[in-house]
């Protein structure tokens, strides 16, 4: 579904990402960890289209396209979700409306009818419940607000209703409560499915604890510097990320 | 004679006689006693209209040209304008495939519907439908009412003592220059008088005007809400409005009774001029109201249009527990400069005002914020909230902010917040991540930004200013 190869991007003047390969494939759920700084957020901002984040080399391609080719509208056409660490006020703008205008914009890229206003109340409603959401929410201007749990709860409503291919969550765990991490991994877990992947960016074993991956990798110094199955999350959660990626043993996971 | 000087001849005169059946429809150009005797004299108007145009013009004589306002443009030459030429029809279109394409695009863009934009372009409409029989039914349930609705220029003519009555009372002939030159020189506009304890069943708009073409550069509107009665009146269109006249000087003047209610509603989409603000329209306009006891005003106004806009849709607070609204958004792309706000002036006890302005600059637009709070000695327990909110997108436009705040009354209360913001790249990328295009994503949050004045318009009106918005902001943005 996603192949990464021999990415390389900066910010700035400053390169970041130092040549990120990665391999995804439909049904699949990987967890990408590492100390703060390593390029993460930096991978998740490139694979989306962040125009500040500037690619300098290698390739992705997902579903078949070329996705560098992309402006970030289309990416999100194609199937591609990005669940965002910082999710963005937009005051003003209802929240169901914003919900409805992204997945129509989606549709028609897709050349799928639009929906109408009392279709898609039906289709937001069963979709709250995966969060354990009320209405009241869906009338406030976007993220506006919102506590950091409300948002990323918001983002977890909003990847159950664009109902993408490929969804990356950036940090979609800092913040939370324990009760605010469980309902957001609920509503992540009933979302895997045979044709749609997952990739979960995190600094923490917890959340992996409520959503099991099939892959994990280690990121630092803006590379992929190990990779694994479910039990190196454990490795990292004993030894820290010291163990795994040397040269960087001052960052300990918790 | 040979035979081309005989062509020739002829052709001359042909010529000449041309001119000369113009010359009768359209005085010289400049501005003289004269030429107000001709304007009031081919309107046929009774002596006191004239003499009360004559007083306007002799002290606009007196009065200069504001320059306080926050505006740049090229000196005026008032003797260089033609102040009377008769009504013309507008040059009627077979159909709407003569109608100029950039325009179509325009109308398909705001979503109006097919009737409506073969009105508006001069598309002979009868061949859809009967546009002077749907204007006549609501006449008639108007008239059921004792509501009276006409152009200025019918009410002059057959309800002479209401205009007397009412002429200048809110806006003296003398107010500013701009009002005075206005009051000389109006060729017509429209008027409205709503019966007392008459709630008026429909939003009154010039759509439903009959004889509401060509109303011309110097437009006079007035507007009287009898005790008790209700009116919303809408003025404008989204729709692009060109005219060959560059000069614009409005008056409109509301007078809302005790326990009145106007709501005055304005969409304002003159031509902007182009993207160097070549050959736009100066909107230079005076609105003011006076509220009596318990009487309310509401002034909404979305601006998208004209290079340059000087306007302060202003409300009298008068009668004890009046109360004034302002709800305005006001957007200034490319070279356009906006300076428009508003005066509320308390004068009764217990007053209260409203004031939410969101203003948009995009481009090298320049956009300011003027307003006055007053509260007079009298205005005992008086209340104003002022709102005034900044949205710039791009780094070469302008927003600034002219709140003025008088208070002779200890026991008011006013209240002023501003805030200024920028479009942010984290918001472009979080709605393009969502599947928006950048243009969609632009205008889902400017109008976002101007929601609470969007939600004072009246409904179908919203629809389409939203649309306008997000058009005037094409192209600002990356």
């Amino acid at each position: 579904m996603l192949r990464v190869q021999g990415l390389k991007a900066r910010i700035g003047d400053r390169e970041i990402l130092h040549g990120v390969d990665l391999a995804v494939d439909a049904g699949e759920v990987h967890a990408i960890m590492g100390p703060n700084g390593s390029g993460k957020s930096t991978l998740a901002s490139a694979l989306a289209g962040r125009e500040t984040v500037e690619v300098t080399a290698g390739s992705v391609t997902f579903l078949g396209q070329d996705l560098l080719a992309l402006p970030p509208e289309k990416r999100a056409a194609a199937g591609l979700f990005l669940g965002f660490q910082y999710p963005v006020e937009i005051p003003g703008v209802a929240n169901l409306y914003f919900l409805r205008t992204a997945l129509n914009a989606v549709r028609k890229a897709r050349g799928e009818e639009e929906m109408d206003a009392m279709d898609f109340l039906a289709v937001a409603k069963e979709k709250m419940k995966l969060v354990r959401w009320d209405q009241s929410f869906m009338t406030r201007g976007v993220n506006e607000g919102f506590s950091g749990g409300e948002k990323k709860r918001n983002e977890v409503l909003q990847m159950a209703v664009l109902e993408p291919r490929l969804a990356i969550l950036d940090e979609v765990d800092s913040g939370l409560d324990i009760d605010a991490l469980c309902v957001v991994a609920d509503g992540v877990n009933a979302l895997r499915a045979p044709d749609r992947a997952l990739i979960l960016v995190t600094h923490y074993q917890r959340l992996l604890d409520h959503v099991k991956p099939d892959r994990v990798h280690v990121m630092a110094g803006g590379r992929i510097v190990r990779s694994g199955g479910p039990e190196l999350a454990l490795e990292l959660e004993r030894g820290g990320y010291g163990g795994v990626a040397p040269g960087h043993a001052e960052a300990r996971a918790p | 004679m040979s035979q081309d000087a005989i062509r020739e001849l002829t052709e001359q005169k042909y010529k000449y006689g041309f001119v000369t059946d113009v010359e009768a429809d359209q005085a010289p150009p400049g501005l003289s006693e004269d030429i107000i005797r001709l304007i009031s004299r081919k309107k046929g108007e009774p002596a006191f209209l004239l003499e009360w145009r004559l007083k306007a013009y002799r002290q606009w004589l007196q009065m200069e040209e504001p320059r306080w306002p926050n505006v740049k443009y090229a000196p005026i030459d008032y003797q260089s304008i033609v102040y009377y030429s008769a009504p013309r029809p507008r040059k009627q279109l077979g159909s709407l495939d003569e109608v100029d394409p950039e325009l179509r695009t325009a109308f398909e863009k705001l979503g109006i519907p097919l009737v409506e934009q073969a009105r508006l372009s001069g598309v002979a409409v009868d061949a859809v439908f009967d546009s002077v029989s749907v204007a006549t039914t609501y006449k008639e349930k108007l008239a059921e009412k004792g509501i009276i609705f006409c152009s200025f220029s019918e009410a002059v003519r057959n309800h002479p003592a209401l205009v007397e009555r009412w002429l200048g009372s809110v806006v003296p002939v003398a107010d500013n220059f701009f009002a005075a030159l206005n009051s000389a020189v109006f060729s017509d506009g429209s008027f409205a008088y709503v019966p007392p304890g008459v709630r008026c069943p429909m939003e009154l708009s010039t759509y439903f005007r009959i004889n509401a073409e060509n109303t011309g550069q110097f437009e006079r509107t007035l507007l009287v809400a009898d005790e008790g009665a209700y009116v919303s009146y809408l003025e404008g269109c989204t729709a692009p409005m060109r005219d060959e006249n560059q000069l614009h000087a409005a008056v409109v003047e509301l007078v809302a009774l005790p326990g009145s209610q106007i709501k005055y509603s304005t969409v304002q989409n003159w031509y902007p001029g182009d993207a160097e603000g070549r050959g736009g329209i100066f909107n230079f306009v005076t609105k003011r109201a006076k509220a009596m006891e318990r009487a309310k005003v509401s002034w909404t106004q979305v601006e998208t249009g004209s290079a340059i806009t000087w306007k302060y849709p202003s409300c009298i607070l008068q009668g004890d527990d009046s109360v004034g609204e302002f709800y305005s958004v006001a957007l200034a792309n490319h070279r356009q400069q906006a300076d428009t706000g508003t005066k509320m002036i308390h004068v009764g006890k217990r007053t209260r005002s409203t004031i939410i302005s969101k203003g948009i600059s995009a481009g090298r637009g320049q956009n300011t914020y003027r307003g006055l709070v007053k509260i007079q000695k009298g205005a005992a327990g008086a209340r104003n909230y002022s709102q005034c909110d900044s949205l710039l997108i791009g780094d070469t436009c302008g927003a600034h902010t002219f709140p003025y705040i008088e208070v002779k009354n200890p026991t008011a209360r006013v209240e002023h917040e501003a805030t200024t913001s920028r479009i942010a790249e984290d918001q472009l990328f979080y709605c393009r991540q969502r599947g928006l295009s950048e243009e969609d994503a632009v205008s889902m949050i400017v109008n976002g930004f101007a929601r609470q004045v969007l939600k004072e318009l009246p409904m179908e009106f919203a629809v389409e200013a939203q649309k306008l918005l997000g058009m005037s902001l094409e192209g600002s943005v990356g």
